[in-house]
């Protein structure tokens, strides 16, 4: 249903469940999920505040789309100030939560305070209850989920919750709902883990209503399943090969970041990619790809649900790990495989599976095993300090810190701080991959020019979620760009990251733009929610979206000098490959990127702009 | 002159079986062979030549008729992909 026009609040501290309003003033001008929630948080908290302190809230948001039956209506957002990066948070995850949620009768969730002890808050529809989950505390997400479906008498409780990455506080760690769906960016696990609230388990019988034209919102959504369908990316392409179909293009592109970017191409990318998926294993005849899944009212389809090798040494002795499961994305195989050297495509599936069993973020965990073994290899870190070997290109390393980490053990808890502080730790911050304390995804800034500038300027910190330049630079949608050059970078950044704002406050999937254009967007929004919702009002909502969130980064304390690469990005050139000799050109963008925006030289939105957007 | 012919993704079908598993064929072509000389003499479909790299670097479709090969040149061809 377009909005329910209800939120509900969960004061941790007071042990309250209430309902108030949706502000429609806002929705108007926010429409919901990331924009929306951003608008709730920014007015809410104080932008210096401690991420981990019970001042900080975390928003659990959908957009008006959620729900529906437009395709890949099924997202929900987690917004909140991220303790890896100390600026704002938004992580986008599918599933069926989010869908489940709407159906309960809420917009959204805004949590605040902490509980004294381990809780879960229990919707269903307008019943909203914080019971004890003493129980729970220390199991994983599978454990949880399964436990709260039983306790519930249950199976189709949709539950969004964290596992011992989250309540050790793990700075990367990540809500998973639905098994293996994940609100995976920026440590919001950990926001919820100080929090003590172990989950959000919803059931919504109330299904879809309020739409505000359903004649005009069931035609826009139908000709939109007919483009999605009839495009060969989102048709045939993503369903059959997955997200990880990038991993052998951007590896003969020279823009695979291998081992902690000292590379640029890495020789065990075809071993670890779609095509080798697909394959059939010698040890047991089977391929490790089982089929692809859909979240809700996905018509695409592109998640992989894939199968280990029962002989691999990280699950011999583990029959639990032996079903199908989901993954691997290309994002969690370049950061568990390439970033780190390592080519065996079952032990990332083991690290992947332990990441969303225990709710991490694998780009984050994954790079800053990268950064690790840089610093064992350099000598910097020894074998005693981390309680084994970690050379590059060790799966044994990669399996064993993906356990230690989710647990808390041992140099886990050193690992659990992210690449940004174990860097910093040892004296090394100019070899953590990072941005605003984040780590990369999987395309090297050197070699796609346009994606250096997405990273440099993303509100959450390095990712390729907010301006996927990507689409431009490598696939030539919806033009081909020279991915070397810089010319027309900042424009055409400014457009993808205010159209995806957009996407991302709509309830959509970000992936459907691949074949979708706000010509198939906007009217499914103008016929589901009631206001002016015309291609420009959307866009310039969108750069509304952008510039709160920056405003809010500024108030959290970044300035211009954040807006930058590692030195290792803007200095050393690629060695090898399509991309050699190159190196991020950051400067030759960067100032025609803060003069689109209505940014001063420092970075900062001025008075003109911000009027003009009514912040 | 020898040159390597990576096909992935739909295209991998387009190779010989024993090639199938490295995306990776070894060929001795004519020496005045074109990007798109080398597409047709492999009988790939049209529409299934989306993106083209040689040597990692991108051929638009209008450079494909006229881009000599090299000897040692990488020629690598997807279908229309997209992920992230």
């Amino acid at each position: 249903m377009a909005w329910t026009r209800k939120i509900l609040r969960i004061n941790l501290t007071q042990g309250t469940c209430s309902s108030e309003a949706l502000n429609m003033e806002w929705a108007a001008q926010y429409l919901g999920q990331r924009g929306l929630a951003s608008r709730y948080l920014v007015s809410e908290i104080d932008p210096g505040v401690d991420p981990l302190s019970p001042e900080n809230k975390i928003i659990y948001a959908t957009g008006p789309l959620t729900g529906t039956m437009a395709s890949t209506g099924g997202r929900y957002s987690v917004v909140t100030k991220g303790p890896l990066t100390g600026v704002i948070a938004c992580s986008n995850s599918g599933g069926f939560f989010g869908a489940e949620l709407k159906f309960a009768g809420w917009d959204m969730i805004i949590v605040e305070g902490r509980s004294p002890k381990p809780v879960y808050l229990h919707i269903e529809n307008e019943l909203a209850e914080l019971l004890p989950a003493d129980d729970l505390w220390g199991t994983t997400v599978w454990a949880t989920e399964a436990a709260l479906k039983k306790r519930h008498q249950d199976p189709l409780l949709r539950v969004s919750s964290i596992g011992r990455a989250g309540e050790n506080q793990v700075l990367f760690a990540a809500i998973v709902n639905d098994l293996h769906r994940a609100a995976g960016r920026s440590g919001v696990g950990a926001v919820m883990g100080s929090k003590n609230l172990k989950a959000i388990a919803v059931r919504g019988t109330r299904g879809v209503g309020n739409i505000a034209d359903p004649r005009a919102f069931m035609a826009a959504a139908t000709a939109g399943k007919k483009v999605l369908a009839e495009n060969a990316v989102t048709g045939q392409g993503l369903p059959t090969y997955g997200t990880q179909v990038l991993m052998n293009v951007i590896n003969e592109m020279g823009a695979l970041p291998t081992r902690n970017h000292r590379d640029v191409e890495f020789e065990g990318a075809r071993k670890i990619s779609a095509e080798a998926m697909h394959e059939k294993r010698a040890t047991d005849g089977r391929a490790h790809l089982v089929t692809n899944q859909a979240c809700f009212g996905c018509t695409i389809a592109c998640g992989r649900i894939s199968r280990i090798d029962e002989t691999h040494f990280s699950v011999e002795t583990k029959p639990e790990y032996w079903g199908a499961s989901g993954g691997l994305e290309y994002e969690a195989a370049w950061a568990l495989g390439s970033a780190n050297g390592v080519d065996d495509l079952e032990a990332l599936q083991f690290a992947n599976l332990l990441c969303n069993e225990d709710g991490m973020d694998p780009i984050s965990f994954g790079a800053t095993i990268g950064a690790l073994m840089e610093l064992y290899d350099l000598g910097i870190v020894s074998k005693e300090e981390i309680g084994l070997e970690a050379p590059f290109g060790s799966a044994e390393a990669l399996c064993k810190l993906a356990e230690m980490t989710a647990r808390g053990e041992g140099f886990g808890k050193t690992i659990g701080l992210g690449s940004k502080r174990l860097c910093e730790k040892y004296g090394k911050p100019e070899l953590s991959m990072t941005v605003k304390g984040q780590e990369f995804p999987a395309y090297d800034g050197r070699a796609l020019q346009g994606m250096g500038l997405a990273y440099a300027t993303s509100n959450r910190g390095a990712c390729h979620l907010r301006g996927y330049m990507v689409s431009s630079e490598v696939f030539g949608i919806p033009v081909k760009t020279d991915p070397r050059e810089t010319a027309g970078k900042a424009e055409m950044l400014k457009a993808f990251q205010d159209a995806t704002a957009v996407v991302d406050s709509s309830g959509l999937c970000v992936f459907t733009t691949f074949a979708w254009t706000m010509n198939d967007i906007q009217p499914q929004i103008q016929a589901a929610c009631e206001g002016d919702w015309s291609q420009d009002s959307l866009l310039q909502m969108g750069e509304r979206i952008w510039n709160l969130e920056r405003d809010f980064n500024l108030a959290a304390g970044i300035t211009a000098k954040d807006d930058t690469l590692p030195p290792r990005l803007l200095n050393e050139p690629c060695k090898t490959g399509g991309s050699k000799g190159m190196v991020a050109e950051i400067g030759k963008m960067l100032p025609e990127y803060y003069s689109l925006r209505g940014w001063t030289p420092e970075g900062v939105p001025t008075a003109a702009t911000r009027s003009r957007l009514g912040l | 002159m020898q040159v390597t012919l990576k096909l992935y993704a739909f295209l991998t079908d387009y190779l010989p079986a024993d090639a199938r598993r490295s995306n990776t064929l070894a060929l001795e072509i004519p020496d005045e062979s074109t990007v798109s000389s080398l597409i047709a003499a492999r009988a790939l479909p049209p529409r299934l030549v989306h993106l083209v790299l040689l040597n990692g670097q991108f051929v638009p479709p209008g450079q494909r008729d006229a881009r000599r090969l090299c000897a040692g040149d990488v020629l690598a061809i997807w279908p229309p992909i997209a992920g992230g």
